[in-house]
């Protein structure tokens, strides 16, 4: 995801966390990591589930249950508000901590979490899937990067006061919003754990977060890491269970203030939906995609190439910002696909803990797994041209070929919808104009890019696509310090950066009357 | 899983300082335990069993490290020449330090020069590097901190206790904050008008020269050097001559944090020889100075005289502290008093002139004499010592020449007014009341224990008052009435104003002064434009759009 992190290193200061993609600097992994948690954490302490179920957490690479999970459901939300609202109370501890104070927390947080990098990974690779080695150098390293990045606000969210008319004195306070509800997805769980957790502490809040079900394992030993760092109990709250139980509950809740949302744009409709119906929570979502990546015919084709395929590719295409439609200029359309093809074929599908793969299984979850199929069967019944893969790579477990499909018409299903798998789409386009208004042609705006030397494309395509992010010669370059979000169906609201801060800001304008105003 | 907490004693730590930092920087005080120096709670110590007592002075503390910092390595002065260092508690001397001079500056200058260098690993360095760089070495201050608490009494006579727990936790906290900074210095993209796009980026100066003063030396070294290193300058600090010893152990510090070589370079040494020489230098884009005023005018024209480089300037005060009838008068004395004689009087933020309205006058000046009167001097390690010596002779006789002269000005000699513990550098608590504004206490910067109490009738004559000078760096304001409070405040001129409050200071909020009392602000965010320039980029575009 963060390609700054696979491109660039920081060699020369020693012991700079270093975020090196290569094997030899990555441990030996554990394949069957111990797991610690499997409870709901309230008020920082372990729970059952109020109505004592639980539910299988299962290792998509095989099939198999890693463990049982308590099952949290609406009563169990309704104690985690509880435990937050309390922990929020005026003149709680949290409430009265010094700002710096929720910043250095948020940073001891980041140091555990670095000095437990490689037991992290292992969970996640066995939970979610994907390669240890970009679990370990990829999601972890940023989860730690963002904890700290958002750690040094904390401190600097500043009001104003303002010059009003008239003998009065005006200030603003940046106050925190209150309780959160925050529903994270499957695909990046402790990164997605840590965009939604940072800025919501680091500006004072309290945070009731869902978990997905196919994976919540890494979030609940984070938990463990955040009662062990000393936030005090209440202020997170992390709760495994289901979309439309816990979810829901969360989404509906009266005593929710903001609720915080990453997944798909139906479930985005829900969530919208629910605050209206309850108490009109602040909402923000971060949605799906179908994003553009626009290859110019004066790009450098070999870069061009590599970076289209881990645009599409990465972390098994399930990605809200995959570029899923590759828009090529006529004039090397033939070259790209054809190199394309072969990147394609090469990629090294299996066991996870390998260190040579490249791509695990999708993410457990049957649909999933039968709906990228079905694209696949659209594809090819609406005519495109599938060029490589197509079909499952493993008798067990949830792998699927890496597949391209060329010729694509922007009317077809599979350049509409998001599939949300390792199925990239490539298109023939000819001008700039073109491309720019077949690229806007969705209801999706997360992401796009553009490959091309010309410095007067390059801006052109960058302010006329109609999406929260533009890559210019590079995809998936992610910092901490960059906002994040989507235009249109794609969502609302931005994480990360100074940005993300304002989603989880209450402002208030104190105005009081002076006896005599002066400059 | 590697190991959780350890434990940590810092004693032991200080004892033999591990060559590397842990992954957990030992926070040695729990969060929400540390908002108000004053009073904190010195009963604390690491997140584990051992609970510690109150902290102590490391015994027969060596002094390690005596050589001027230059590349990462330590040399010796270029012309061979050491300066003495001393204990201004007892006289003794703690050791010699290698004296700096121009040469020394010059190596200084090119190692610095040469680490700015585009392409250089500084300049590509991550900003979010810059910034765990600067929170590493927040982790080994707090290793140390013990250590640089006792070597920071010993150099500068100030309370250990003070030390530790003030000027250490001010330390680790700038160095913190501004760490958190450094991958937030945003530039902008603006909207011009035609077919142009553009942005600034906030781009580091080049090599900064750094003059800090000895009253309170590691946490001014701090000040400086921790906003120049985020916005990502190379630096060149001079500590001052009476008090080098805790910058040279910051500077064993920044190499075990892993700053690159020449990024930061430290030089003892004295204000007309390598002071002036860094003032002067063709090749340092920019200098900023903390002392007195008569030494900022000098650095001003120093600029003007060579490159013109940027000029920040920290100097001297007379701060007014208004006391008005409706507030809590115990309080009042209380802050009054410990905004006069912390740090022995040498701060130039002391609040000297205390303004005291009419109807409280008598009572206000009774109080404030017994407080004096009370305080203990002493030896700074010894705890239950509250004032030490002042730093040196030429500063203990301009003091004691100031007080002769409030007496003979007329004023009321209410309690002190004299040396303390003969053949010493101490001078006794002293208060003087019916003050007027014409006499020199009532105008120049003493920097010493020393307390002048006048009295007023109203607010606007206050107000006139309290302006009637030439300073404007601090100002506080004792009321409960909001109107008062706010429209003082206003009328003020003075880079922070304390409302029912005194000394109230925090990394986050801005710092400097009005009028003769410097020019820009250190800490907060708005330190962080002293030391960028901006530069905009702007492009010719096809077409423009919003």
């Amino acid at each position: 995801m963060l390609r700054v992190v696979l491109s660039r290193t920081f060699p020369r200061i020693s012991g700079i966390s270093n975020c090196q993609y290569s094997a030899a600097a990555i441990p030996v992994p554990s394949a069957q990591p111990e797991v610690h948690y499997n409870k709901l954490f309230i008020n920082n302490e372990w729970q059952d589930a109020v109505s004592k179920r639980s539910f299988p957490t299962i290792n998509p690479a095989t099939g198999e249950v890693i463990c049982q999970v308590a099952e949290a459901d609406k009563a169990d939300v309704d104690k985690a508000v509880k435990a937050a609202r309390e922990a929020f109370r005026f003149g709680s501890p949290w409430r009265r901590m010094d700002a710096s104070d929720r910043g250095l927390l948020l940073s001891r947080l980041a140091d555990a979490i670095e000095r437990d990098t490689a037991y992290l990974a292992e969970l996640e690779t066995l939970d979610n899937g994907k390669p240890y080695a970009v679990s370990y150098s990829v999601d972890v390293p940023m989860v730690v990067k963002c904890l700290r990045y958002c750690a040094g606000w904390a401190d600097k969210w500043e009001g104003k006061t303002i010059p009003i008319d008239g003998d009065f004195f005006c200030y603003t306070r940046h106050e925190p919003i209150g309780v959160c509800g925050q529903i994270i997805p499957w695909n990046f769980p402790l990164l997605m754990q840590a965009w939604k957790l940072g800025p919501a502490l680091a500006t004072g809040n309290t945070v009731v977060m869902k978990v997905a079900e196919q994976t919540p394992l890494t979030a609940l030993y984070v938990a463990s890491l955040i009662k062990e760092v000393g936030f005090p109990p209440g202020v997170v709250n992390i709760l495994p269970g289901m979309g439309p139980s816990a979810g829901s509950a969360i989404a509906s809740h009266m005593d929710v203030d903001k609720v915080a949302f990453t997944g798909s744009t139906e479930v985005g409709h829900l969530i919208q939906q629910a605050s209206g119906s309850s108490n009109l929570k602040k909402v923000t979502l971060e949605l799906g995609g179908k994003s553009p990546n626009i290859i110019m015919s004066d790009a450098n084709m070999a870069e061009a190439v590599e970076q289209s395929h881990f645009a599409l590719f990465f972390n098994q295409g399930q990605c809200c910002c995959a570029g899923s439609r590759t828009y090529v200029q006529d004039t090397i359309y033939d070259e790209f696909m054809e190199r394309s093809v072969e990147r394609a074929k090469s990629r090294v599908v299996g066991d996870p803990f390998n260190m040579k793969t490249e791509q695990g299984p999708q993410v457990r979850n049957t649909e999933q797994f039968k709906k990228i199929l079905g694209y696949i069967s659209s594809g090819k019944r609406e005519g495109a041209k599938l060029m490589c893969g197509g079909g499952v790579a493993a008798d067990r477990g949830y792998f699927i070929q890496p597949t391209i499909f060329g010729d694509v018409q922007d009317g077809m299903t599979i350049a509409r919808e998001e599939i949300f798998g390792p199925v990239m789409q490539i298109l023939k386009f000819k001008t700039l104009e073109e491309v720019v208004e077949r690229a806007n042609d969705t209801k999706y705006g997360l992401a796009a890019a553009v490959f091309t030397k010309d410095i007067d494309k390059a801006h052109y395509i960058s302010s006329g696509i109609r999406a929260g992010t533009v890559w210019i010669n590079c995809y998936n370059v992610f910092g901490a310090q960059a906002p994040f979000g989507g235009y249109k169906y794609s969502g609302n609201g931005r994480e990360l950066g100074e940005y993300g801060l304002d989603n989880y800001t209450e402002v208030k304008t104190v105005t009081i009357k002076v006896p005599q105003k002066n400059s | 899983l590697t190991g959780s907490h350890h434990p940590s004693n810092q004693v032991e730590q200080c004892k033999s300082p591990p060559s590397t930092v842990g992954k957990q920087g030992n926070m040695s005080s729990e969060p929400g335990n540390c908002q108000n120096h004053q009073d904190h709670d010195p009963d604390h110590g690491d997140a584990g069993p051992a609970k510690q007592t109150m902290p102590m002075p490391v015994p027969n503390l060596e002094v390690q490290y005596t050589k001027i910092f230059i590349d990462n390595e330590w040399h010796e002065s270029c012309s061979g020449r050491k300066m003495p260092v001393h204990n201004p508690a007892t006289g003794d001397l703690l050791c010699e330090v290698e004296e700096a001079d121009t040469e020394d500056v010059d190596k200084a200058v090119q190692s610095a020069r040469a680490a700015f260098q585009l392409g250089s690993p500084w300049r590509c360095m991550d900003a979010s590097d810059r910034g765990l760089l600067l929170n590493r070495l927040a982790d080994l201050v707090e290793r140390d901190r013990l250590r640089l608490a006792t070597l920071e009494a010993l150099d500068s006579g100030k309370i250990f206790l003070m030390a530790y727990f003030v000027d250490l936790m001010a330390t680790v906290k700038t160095l913190r904050y501004y760490g958190g900074w450094a991958d937030k210095i945003q530039g902008k993209t603006i909207p011009v008008d035609g077919e142009y796009f553009t942005y600034t980026r906030h781009e580091p100066i080049g090599v900064c020269g750094q003059i800090i003063p000895w009253n309170f030396p590691v946490m001014m070294f701090a000040w400086k050097i921790a906003p120049a290193l985020c916005c990502g300058n190379t630096v060149i600090i001079k500590p001052a001559e009476q008090t080098p010893l805790t910058a040279l152990h910051m500077a064993c510090l920044i190499k075990e944090a892993g700053f690159p070589p020449g990024v930061v370079n430290v030089l003892p040494g004295y204000g007309p020889t390598a002071g002036s020489a860094i003032a002067h230098h063709m090749d340092i884009d920019k200098i900023a100075f903390t002392g007195s005023t008569a030494v900022g005018k000098l650095i001003q024209k120093a600029a003007g005289d060579s490159n013109l480089k940027r000029v920040t300037l920290e100097l001297g005060g007379k701060n007014p502290n208004i006391v008005f009838a409706d507030c809590d008068l115990e309080y009042a004395v209380e802050q009054a008093h410990s905004g006069l004689f912390f740090n022995q009087g040498q701060c130039c933020l002391a609040g000297s002139r205390v303004f005291v309205e009419d109807s409280i006058y008598e009572e206000f000046v009774c109080r404030s004499a017994e407080k004096a009167r009370n305080k203990v001097l002493g030896n700074p390690l010894v705890p239950g010592v509250d004032q030490g010596p002042q730093i040196d002779q030429k500063q203990f006789d301009k003091i004691l020449e100031l007080i002769e002269s409030g007496k003979k000005e007329g004023a009321t000699l209410e309690c002190g007014g004299g040396p303390w513990n003969r053949n010493s550098l101490f001078i006794q608590p002293t208060v003087f009341s019916n003050v007027t504004d014409d006499m020199r206490i009532a105008r120049e910067e003493i920097f010493g224990p020393v307390q002048q109490i006048m009295r007023f009738r109203s607010v606007n004559e206050v107000i006139q008052r309290a302006n009637a000078t030439h300073y404007g760096l601090a100002a506080g304001v004792f009321t409960n009435d909001i109107d008062k409070a706010l429209t003082v405040s206003s009328a003020l001129q003075a880079g922070m104003v304390w409302v029912n409050c005194y000394n109230a200071m925090s990394t986050q909020c801005p710092f400097g002064g009005f009028k003769m009392s410097g020019n820009g602000r250190e800490l907060g965010e708005y330190a962080l434009q002293e030391y960028t320039e901006v530069k905009a980029v702007t492009i010719k575009i096809s077409q423009k759009n919003s």
